[in-house]
């Protein structure tokens, strides 16, 4: 399978990426590790006239500890991520899944921004950021705006990216010994989630969402407010697909992902230790 | 027919110039324009891991690639793995010594992935083997003596 034809361009700079962009608006499209983008440009699904090539601005590759939160560059690699030892340290539920995302070929070169940009709700670290409540800082022509994970994925394969704009840092808190989970139910050891659930227990609240249960990655806002009730993992995980609307595909049902989503949530919830306090529960 | 750019890559040790179109792909220069056909094309979806090789040492698959992508870099592929013609590298020889393959079409990818699993990793258990070659599929061996092969790799490596 060949790409249609585009044109190609590797600026050297941040600033000739952005210019780049304002030129060519719609028709062009940044291009990191490209193992979203090449396969959909392979299919035809994509049809870019210009390829922005960024993989070689390797000031957008760190992983940084500010504050209460840890700061990744947009093109660190999913390899990178798994082996950082501040994220190892600081935000282990990070660290895990960039280590769970395709295989070790295309974590060599798959980045954090262009997955979190992609927006697949298949994916694995767009549901991880969300579960954190982690952000996005995206750089355009009039500077840098802060876009929560809550805030960011729109649609499918939709986000709050404009054509303008590059993904050039994700934020994430320290989550510390707190307890996480990522539940990845797959067929095959490399295959896509068929559901998942990332869970983490921040010192307030419990932040869980799910993977392939609609069109865009989504927080399981009525568990979370759930276990902040005090019910146990079980009571709390019969709510995991309200409002949820997954698809049928030739991996599942709609209602078996339904079934999934439940049994993983509560699977996570256990295993990040939430135990309940309410009477009844 | 958009404007063909110019490489310089490093393949197996040797500069290679040339003028490609935007949209070759690595594993199609490497087969059709050097002419280095070991790398296979097995899936064309990312999935086999039949065309894996290594760029800047790092196992990828070239079918996920861009020529392009790869201008000013060094690529490893099969080929270029063995110290000599008459000589072969020690993960080559592991596979040959364990029976690592039955009809061999994954056997380049194969040994590539795990060539760059073992610089990684150098004493995986066989559990990491197994995780660390997930990336590639064989539809022959059922993976057995595969995994056994790069742990005979590994143990001649420290030794």
């Amino acid at each position: 399978m060949i790409p249609a034809p585009f044109e190609y361009a590797r600026p050297t700079s941040l600033d000739g990426a952005l210019t780049l962009l304002a030129e060519h608006g719609d028709d062009a499209k940044l291009i990191a590790g490209g193992h979203s983008l090449l396969p959909l440009m392979k299919l035809r699904l994509a049809t870019p006239g210009v390829l922005v090539d960024i993989s070689r601005l390797d000031d957008l590759s760190y992983v940084r500890e500010r504050g209460d939160e840890v700061h990744i560059g947009g093109l660190t690699r999913h390899h990178d991520v798994e082996h950082s030892p501040v994220l190892r340290e600081h935000c282990g539920l990070l660290a895990h899944v960039a280590g769970v995302v395709g295989d070790p070929q295309v974590r060599h070169r798959g980045t954090l921004g262009g997955s979190l940009a992609h927006g697949d709700p298949a994916s694995d670290l767009p549901a991880a950021v969300l579960a954190l409540g982690g952000s996005m800082v995206l750089r355009g022509p009039e500077g840098d705006r802060v876009v929560d994970a809550g805030d960011f994925f729109a649609g499918f394969l939709e986000t709050a990216l404009r054509p303008d704009e590059v993904l050039v840092e994700v934020r994430v808190p320290k989550t510390g010994s707190a307890g996480w989970s990522y539940q990845k139910f797959v067929k095959r050891a490399q295959d896509w989630a068929i559901v998942g659930v990332a869970a983490v227990r921040g010192p307030e609240a419990t932040g869980v969402a799910l993977v392939n249960m609609g069109s865009t990655p989504v927080r399981a806002s009525t568990v979370e407010a759930a276990i902040a009730s005090g019910a146990g993992p079980t009571e709390a995980a019969s709510h995991a697909d309200d409002g949820t609307d997954p698809g049928a595909d030739i991996n599942a049902s709609a209602d078996y992902r339904r079934h999934l989503a439940r049994v993983l949530t509560r699977r996570a919830l256990e295993e990040v230790g939430v135990s309940g306090t309410a009477p009844g529960h | 027919m958009t404007e063909p750019v110019q490489v310089t890559i490093d393949v197996n040790g040797t500069r290679h110039q040339h003028e490609v179109e935007p949209r070759l792909l690595l594993v199609h220069y490497l087969r059709d324009t050097v002419g280095l056909t070991g790398t296979n094309v097995g899936c064309d979806t990312s999935s086999c891991g039949a065309c894996t090789v290594h760029l800047e040492g790092e196992s990828v698959k070239s079918c996920t690639v861009l020529a392009v992508m790869a201008d000013g870099c060094e690529v490893t592929t099969i080929e270029g793995l063995a110290p000599s013609v008459d000589e072969m590298h020690p993960m080559q020889q592991a596979f040959q010594q364990e029976h690592g393959l039955q009809c061999g079409f994954c056997t380049p990818g194969m040994v590539m992935a795990a060539t760059s699993l073992l610089r990684e990793n150098p004493t995986p258990t066989e559990a990491e083997v197994r995780e660390g070659l997930e990336g590639n599929l064989c539809r022959c061996t059922g993976y057995h003596n595969i995994v056994a092969a790069v742990l005979a790799a590994a143990r001649a490596g420290e030794a």
